[in-house]
Parts: C-alpha cells; sequence; structure tokens
C-alpha cells in the first residue's frame, strides 16, 4: 500500500538539488607557515618562518609569526594572519591591564592559561590560529605550550604547529621523545639538550620542512629565551 | 580535481561514466575521492635567431607536498621536437610517449623528418576527444624543414602558434618577463638568458614552481638539453652532527641463508645484435 502511494506523490528533489543552490561564506584563510618550540631546563627556543602565502602565491617573504607576550613568554602562531594579529593585540591588551592591577608581568603558565580562555571564548567562530607558547615558568625551567585552534592545550616538553608540522613533528619525537604524561611520579616534560644543541635541531629541521613544504621557506626567525634574557636570530631557507 | 558530475540517467556517449557513481558513492560514504600527482608548474618557450628554445622548473606537487624536487618536464617528442609539459604528470607523460611513438613510426614509412604541426595534429586530436580529462598543458617547440616552430597545446584541444609561450600555475610570472624582454632575432646566449630568467620567475613567485631550471635548445640540426642548466635553491642548512641511530632498534627473529651457488648452474648467454 505505501508502496502504491509513494509511486503518486511527485518525486522529492534530491539534496544533492539543494546542495547545488546553496550560497557558501568563507571568513577563513590559510597563509600557511610552521612554528616549533623546545623547552630546556633553564631556556626555550621558540622559531617559525616568515614566508606568508595564499594559494599558490607569496603575499610577503619577510612577516612575523613570533610575538613577544611578556620578558618570558613568547607566541608563535600559524593559520590564517589577520585572526592571529587580532588575537595577539588582545592578549597584549589583557597583558597591559594585568601589570596596572598587580603591577608585575603576568607568568608564563598564566598567559598560557589566558590564550587558551580567549581561544574558547570563540568556540563556534573560532580564530583561525594554531599556536605554540614558549617561556620561561615560576621556577626558570623552560615551559611549551601547545593548542588547537579552540583552546585545548597542554604543557609539552616541544612542540610544531602549521603546514609543515606533519613533516617536522615526527622528526622531534625520534630525537627528543616527550615523556608520557601518564607517568607516576610526573617526569620532566623539558628535553636534554643543551641551548646549541637544540638551536641546531630546529634550524635543520626548517631546511629540511622548507624542502619538502610549499608553504614554509624564506627565512626562519628564532628565538631563545634564558635567565639572562631574550636573544633573536634569523636563518635563510629556501625561497622557491 | 573538480568532483565528478553524476547526473547521468542514461549513456548516450561512448564515454562509460559509471565509476563516477561508484566513486560518488564511495566519497558519500566517507571516503576519498582519487587524486593525482598534478605538477603545478613553470614551462616555457620561444623562438630565437636559430631556432626554438624550451624551459621548465623540476617541481612536482601532491597538494601542499613537493613529491619530486628534481623531475624532468621537457619531454622527448623526436630528435628534432621536444615538448615540456604541466597538468598531471601521467597524462603529460603518456601522451607525449604516445606521439613520439607515432612520429617514429611515421619516419620508418617516410623515411623523412618529423615536421612540428605532426605532432601538433595528433596532439590536439587527441586532446579534444578526451574533451578535457586528458589534462595537459603542453608548450610544444621544434625546428624541421619549414624553420622553427613553436606552440602552445591546451586540455581541450585548442592550440596558438606563438613566438613566445607559457604554461602551468607560473606562466603569468613567466609572461611577465617575456613580455619585458622578448624581442625578434634574440640570440643564443639572449635567448637562453631570457628563458632562464622566466623560468626563475616562475620558481621564485609561484609556489607550484621550484627548484632548478631545464633547458632545451633546438636548431637546425642538432640540439642541447640541458639539464639542470641552473640550481638556484641549494639547501641552507646542512647539520654537522647528522643524525645516527643506534644498531639493534629493530629486533632480528631469525636467520637463514641459502648458498644458491649449490642449487643453480650458470650458462652464461651470447650478447644480444645491437
Amino acid at each position: 500500500m505505501a508502496m502504491a502511494m509513494g509511486c503518486l506523490l511527485p518525486p522529492e528533489p534530491s539534496q544533492a538539488a539543494y546542495r547545488e543552490h546553496q550560497s557558501t561564506w568563507s571568513p577563513y584563510e590559510n597563509n600557511g607557515g610552521t612554528c616549533v618550540a623546545i623547552a630546556g631546563l633553564d631556556y626555550c627556543v621558540i622559531a617559525a618562518d616568515t614566508r606568508m602565502s595564499v594559494g599558490f602565491s607569496i603575499l610577503t617573504r619577510e612577516h612575523s609569526k613570533i610575538f613577544q607576550l611578556s620578558e618570558k613568554c613568547i607566541l608563535a602562531s600559524s593559520g590564517f594572519q589577520a585572526d592571529i594579529r587580532t588575537l595577539q593585540k588582545h592578549l597584549d591588551a589583557r597583558h597591559k591591564i594585568y601589570q596596572h592591577e598587580h603591577n608585575k608581568q603576568m607568568s608564563c603558565p598564566a598567559m598560557a592559561q589566558l590564550l587558551s580562555n580567549t581561544l574558547y571564548y570563540k568556540r563556534f567562530f573560532p580564530y583561525y590560529a594554531f599556536n605554540v607558547v614558549g617561556g620561561l615558568d615560576n621556577e626558570g625551567k623552560g615551559c611549551v605550550y601547545t593548542y588547537d585552534a579552540v583552546g585545548s592545550y597542554e604543557r609539552v616538553g616541544y612542540s610544531s604547529q602549521g603546514s609543515g608540522m606533519q613533516l617536522i613533528m615526527p622528526v622531534l619525537d625520534n630525537q627528543l621523545k616527550s615523556a608520557s604524561p601518564l607517568l607516576l611520579p610526573a617526569k620532566e616534560s623539558a628535553t636534554s639538550l643543551t641551548e646549541s644543541e637544540a638551536i641546531d635541531l630546529i634550524k635543520d629541521t626548517f631546511a629540511s620542512a622548507a624542502e619538502r613544504d610549499i608553504y614554509t621557506g624564506d627565512s626562519m626567525e628564532l628565538l631563545v629565551v634564558n635567565a639572562s634574557g631574550i636573544r633573536r636570530e634569523y636563518m635563510e631557507l629556501k625561497k622557491d | 580535481m573538480a568532483k565528478a558530475d553524476v547526473k547521468l540517467p542514461q549513456m548516450q556517449s561512448g564515454f562509460d561514466f559509471g565509476l563516477c557513481r561508484r566513486n560518488d558513492m564511495l566519497v558519500k560514504q566517507g571516503g576519498k575521492p582519487a587524486k593525482f600527482l598534478k605538477t603545478g608548474t613553470t614551462i616555457v618557450g620561444l623562438v630565437y635567431k636559430d631556432g626554438v628554445i624550451l624551459g621548465a622548473d623540476t617541481r612536482a606537487t601532491e597538494g601542499e607536498i613537493v613529491a619530486d624536487k628534481n623531475c624532468e618536464k621537457i619531454h622527448y617528442i623526436a630528435p628534432n621536437i621536444y615538448c615540456c609539459g604541466a597538468g598531471t604528470a601521467a597524462d603529460t607523460e603518456a601522451v607525449t610517449d604516445m606521439v613520439s611513438s607515432q612520429l617514429e613510426l611515421h619516419r620508418y614509412a617516410t623515411g623523412r623528418e618529423s615536421r612540428v604541426v605532426t605532432a601538433l595534429t595528433i596532439l590536439k586530436s587527441h586532446l579534444f576527444s578526451y574533451k578535457g580529462y586528458v589534462s595537459a598543458a603542453l608548450v610544444l617547440g621544434g625546428v624541421d624543414i619549414t624553420g622553427p616552430h613553436l606552440h602552445a597545446v591546451y586540455p581541450h584541444g585548442s592550440t596558438d602558434t606563438l613566438p613566445f609561450a607559457t604554461m602551468g600555475s607560473g606562466s603569468l610570472a613567466a609572461m611577465s618577463i617575456f613580455e619585458s624582454g622578448y624581442k625578434e632575432d634574440l640570440t643564443r646566449e639572449e635567448g637562453m638568458e631570457l628563458v632562464s630568467a622566466a623560468i626563475c620567475a616562475g620558481i621564485f613567485n609561484d609556489l607550484g614552481s621550484g627548484s632548478n631550471v631545464d633547458l632545451c635548445v633546438i636548431t637546425k640540426g642538432g640540439k642541447e638539453y640541458l639539464r639542470n642548466y641552473k640550481k638556484p635553491n641549494p639547501r641552507t642548512y646542512i647539520r654537522e652532527k647528522g643524525y645516527s641511530f643506534a644498531k639493534g632498534h629493530t629486533q632480528v627473529l631469525s636467520t637463514t641463508i641459502v648458498p644458491l651457488k649449490d642449487k643453480v648452474t650458470i650458462i652464461e648467454g651470447e650478447a644480444m645484435e645491437e
């Protein structure tokens, strides 16, 4: 009976037909780029390439993805640079307010939590930003925090984000071997490498990522945070 | 690659799109559509005083990953004809191999040097009959009895006859160099310099193109294939220490050694005729 009824009804328009008439709105763009951070016992190295691109075009070869949040806290971000710039300005403003209220700079772990809250605040219209925070914690140890776009975060010994992360992360895993967060008592998350060894490793991973990832290249900006302050270095990468 | 259109009530032409339906069903079930190695590319060619110069970059990409850092994009068609290819790598290779095979047979049959127009006609009729599904964008160049020739061939089968041509994702960058620097009756050195500059424009400004410059200079009665004419992109950092791995990371479960000499008799064969 039901089948006979069905034959009399006009055919239902297929789902595909509706899809064709749907208009789309796309507020995001991916500007590519790669960020890496490694925490040591008394230092932290944060690096990112300086290429900004969209599609098959390079927009600029010297755009910094690294932002200094405080004297001991650095943010490196890839993704959509307009969202990233907005996020940086927002965090900077929040940090100014904090300094007026508390008469001191925010600690790196506190800044890491603030970034997570800021990202989750826009859970249903997220910042298209993939962040790594690096710096020194309250005891002066190196710390790295890694994020997803909506605020899930974790303290780790090293991390990579962005278009070259699939190429870089396995090399870091192999060379640095993170301690399992499930181990009891908790193991040191910082890596045992010396500062110069960590810089050497980062430079090599970036040179390798620039060989195979089209969105990584031009040059690499590298910041070292330690007890004596912040030092900045640059290294040339492939420009093709 | 565009997703296949599946609104096909019944077969009307000689093509069977049955697999399009199957593929669309698989995609709906959460599968991934088939992907191809697409060479985001810069290829160029120009006519100079004594012949034709072709040029190409050497990067092959799969999405955002560089699949091959030093591939060959200038294909052999005949001793006096070469062809640069952009688009799906498999298509450019298959289509140029097919034409070179047909021309070789044609030379055996006629005993004459192949002409560029012959290659062009075979290419365009093949591409036209496949309605653009054979995604090969080509720059065809050569010198024959009627002089130097350069053609651009589009995936749907249309062709251009030009004094200078560019193709691929880096074609705009390369064309800007040609439009500002090309003039008639360039010398060999000037021509090579201009082609190399056009390819470099693609290599540095188009993310789909990269690595090295290949050139091919074809003249009346001769050609010179200059593989890796320029290498403008060396690695920028080499780790002194390298990477070493301690022995014993892979466990050897058992070892058997079979001496083949006891089981096989070796008989030396005679060398084949040339």
